[in-house]
């Protein structure tokens, strides 16, 4: 069909550019009629709305990230990450923030990973669909929606108060591991329902069990999708202030600058300082901080942010290569 | 009792709608049973009550009782030692998404064969039966799903028997695969027949006739007429029958 189209000029070929060797009638075959002319239209508008809002995320986003960095740049050094804060605050760097939600993050993903996968596996794979398992799936899917400060209050009376942690590094993982549990146990739920019903049928037929047929076909082709919710809670739970505000987040404390002790500074019963806290801290209940301390916490938090979040990204587009069918 | 399956007053619902109505048939020992009829008729619902797979569909009702291998199938406490009795091919071939070596040797791994010199074996001699050796031998590590459409249908068929069962369950298995190799898998399914006995379910009217014992017809989720295949395709009692089998109707 698209032998008319090449411009071997001939005598009896269509010319397409240039000036009409076509004979009218032919021509008249290939204008737009008015409808085809109105998808033309619309297909520019919709490029360009859609454009449109690509720009409106991300010029703000550019411009956030020029702002701190720039503003932050006195502070940003080496030392500004290793050392401790002093002089009430005004001076030094992060060291204690950062060791503190690092630990934060870990061991509230230690305890919501797990627990949020396997709940997503009986939710997506044993589970009948009656009116008990749809309650739940709702009651999960609001609880991601609840407002971080709710769980903050959740985690003082359940874990602060009734399981006597006390304020700690413990009741502030567990407040912080109930805040993501709802979001990994929908996207592993999602992961999950993207593996095709006849994988699971095929595996029945042959005698597998339904946990064999879990561990041997569906986790292995879901799990970049699992790891990709996983990981993006990550970020979310280093970026929280109110969860810990109440749990066992600490104004300030120093810690060990050197040696093993900088990195296993305290137990679970001890409160630690975390950087979204320690942010916040420096912005509105210090005086005499410098901007560039502020911006320069900021840079890091949100670099930290960032980073883990293209390590999701990169572990999804490297198993999803590996995806078998 | 010298029967393989038994089918007694079986029906089965899905929602209102009736899949099949009060069947009750005896299908014999190392015979090949074919099972013919128009689209819809029941056939498949038929063979996933014998491995009890229609527990996988919610809204499917059945009654009536399903005889494998002299035990009523919903006694079965263990439903994985029933569905490694009998192997299922379904006409829409799923290579799951492992080496074309690990498809086969699934079902022996998850039965508790770990042997590697063992499991050599077996996933060439089902790979041979299925006629899907020759083409395979040199990349067994290939996944599965890569294969066409007609060899992911062999993969399956080499996957059903994988487990050495004692019955097979074809459902239009040959609908993707070409003639030539068609014929060599029914040469194969008559030795077969041998060890194992097949339920044979086709849209091929006359590959029914060319490897049945015996056939029965089903139209509408009923059983029409069921007997000794020459006589269902030169003497059939039902008048529905004869005009099927000589397809005038389906």
């Amino acid at each position: 069909m698209n032998e008319p189209f090449d411009t071997k000029s001939s005598e009896n070929q269509y010319k397409l550019r240039g000036e009409p060797t076509v004979p009218l009638d032919d021509r008249e075959l290939f204008t737009a009629t008015s409808v085809e002319r109105r998808k033309q239209v619309t297909e520019k508008i919709a490029w360009f709305v859609c454009l449109f809002a690509t720009l409106v995320l991300i010029v703000p986003m550019m411009a956030i990230l020029t702002y701190l960095l720039v503003q932050a740049w006195p502070a940003l050094s080496f030392s500004f990450l290793v050392e401790n804060p002093h002089n009430y605050m005004t001076a030094g760097g992060i060291w204690a923030p950062l060791v503190g939600t690092f630990w934060l993050v870990w061991i509230s993903l230690l305890i919501a990973a797990p627990v949020g996968v396997l709940a997503g596996v009986y939710l997506n794979e044993y589970a009948r669909d009656n009116w008990c398992t749809r309650i739940i799936n709702l009651a999960v899917v609001n609880l991601a929606g609840v407002p971080s400060i709710i769980h903050a209050l959740f985690g003082v009376g359940a874990f602060v108060m009734f399981a006597g942690m006390g304020r700690s590094l413990l009741a502030a993982s567990c407040t912080l591991a109930v805040m993501t549990l709802p979001v990994i146990i929908t996207s592993t739920r999602e992961a999950l329902a993207a593996v095709p019903r006849a994988f699971r049928e095929a595996c029945w037929n042959l005698g597998a069990s339904r946990w064999q047929t879990i561990r041997t076909i569906v986790l292995p082709n879901s799990i970049s999708g699992i790891l990709t919710g996983v990981i993006l809670q990550v970020s979310r739970a280093a970026g929280e202030t109110a969860p810990i505000l109440f749990t066992g987040a600490v104004f300030f404390s120093t810690l060990p600058e050197h040696g093993i002790q900088a990195f296993f500074p305290y137990g679970l019963g001890d409160r630690c300082m975390a950087l979204s806290m320690h942010l916040f801290t420096l912005s509105t209940q210090v005086r005499g901080v410098t901007p560039a301390l502020q911006y320069g916490t900021a840079v890091v938090l949100i670099g930290l942010v960032l980073s883990v979040n293209s390590l999701s990204i990169g572990l999804r587009v490297y198993l999803r290569s590996r995806k078998k069918w | 009792m010298d029967h393989a399956i038994q089918f007694d007053d079986v029906s089965v619902h899905y929602g209102v709608k009736t899949a099949l109505r009060q069947i009750t048939l005896a299908i014999p020992k190392k015979q090949i049973f074919g099972i013919i009829g128009p689209a819809n008729s029941g056939k498949t619902t038929l063979l996933k009550c014998i491995n009890r797979t229609l527990d996988f569909t919610p809204e499917a009702r059945i009654s009536g009782k399903v005889v494998v291998a002299g035990r009523d199938v919903a006694g079965f406490r263990n439903v994985y030692e029933l569905r490694r009795r009998v192997g299922m091919v379904f006409p829409l071939p799923v290579g799951l998404p492992l080496t074309i070596y690990e498809n086969v040797a699934y079902a022996p791994r998850r039965a508790g064969i770990h042997d590697r010199s063992e499991l050599d074996v077996l996933v060439e001699q089902c790979l041979r039966q299925a006629m899907l050796w020759d083409e395979v031998s040199d990349r067994l590590d290939m996944l599965g799903t890569r294969l066409s459409g007609g060899q992911q249908q062999r993969l399956t068929l080499a996957r059903a028997l994988s487990h050495q069962p004692e019955i097979l369950c074809l459902d239009e298995f040959s609908i993707a695969i070409d003639p030539v190799t068609t014929m060599k898998i029914e040469d194969v399914l008559l030795e077969l027949k041998e060890q194992m006995t097949i339920v044979l379910v086709t849209n091929l009217v006359q590959q029914a006739r060319r490897l049945a014992d015996r056939t029965a017809f089903l139209s509408e989720g009923a059983l029409i007429e069921e007997g000794e295949t020459e006589k269902i395709f030169t003497q059939p009692v039902n008048r529905l029958t004869e005009r099927y089998v000589n397809g005038e109707f389906g």
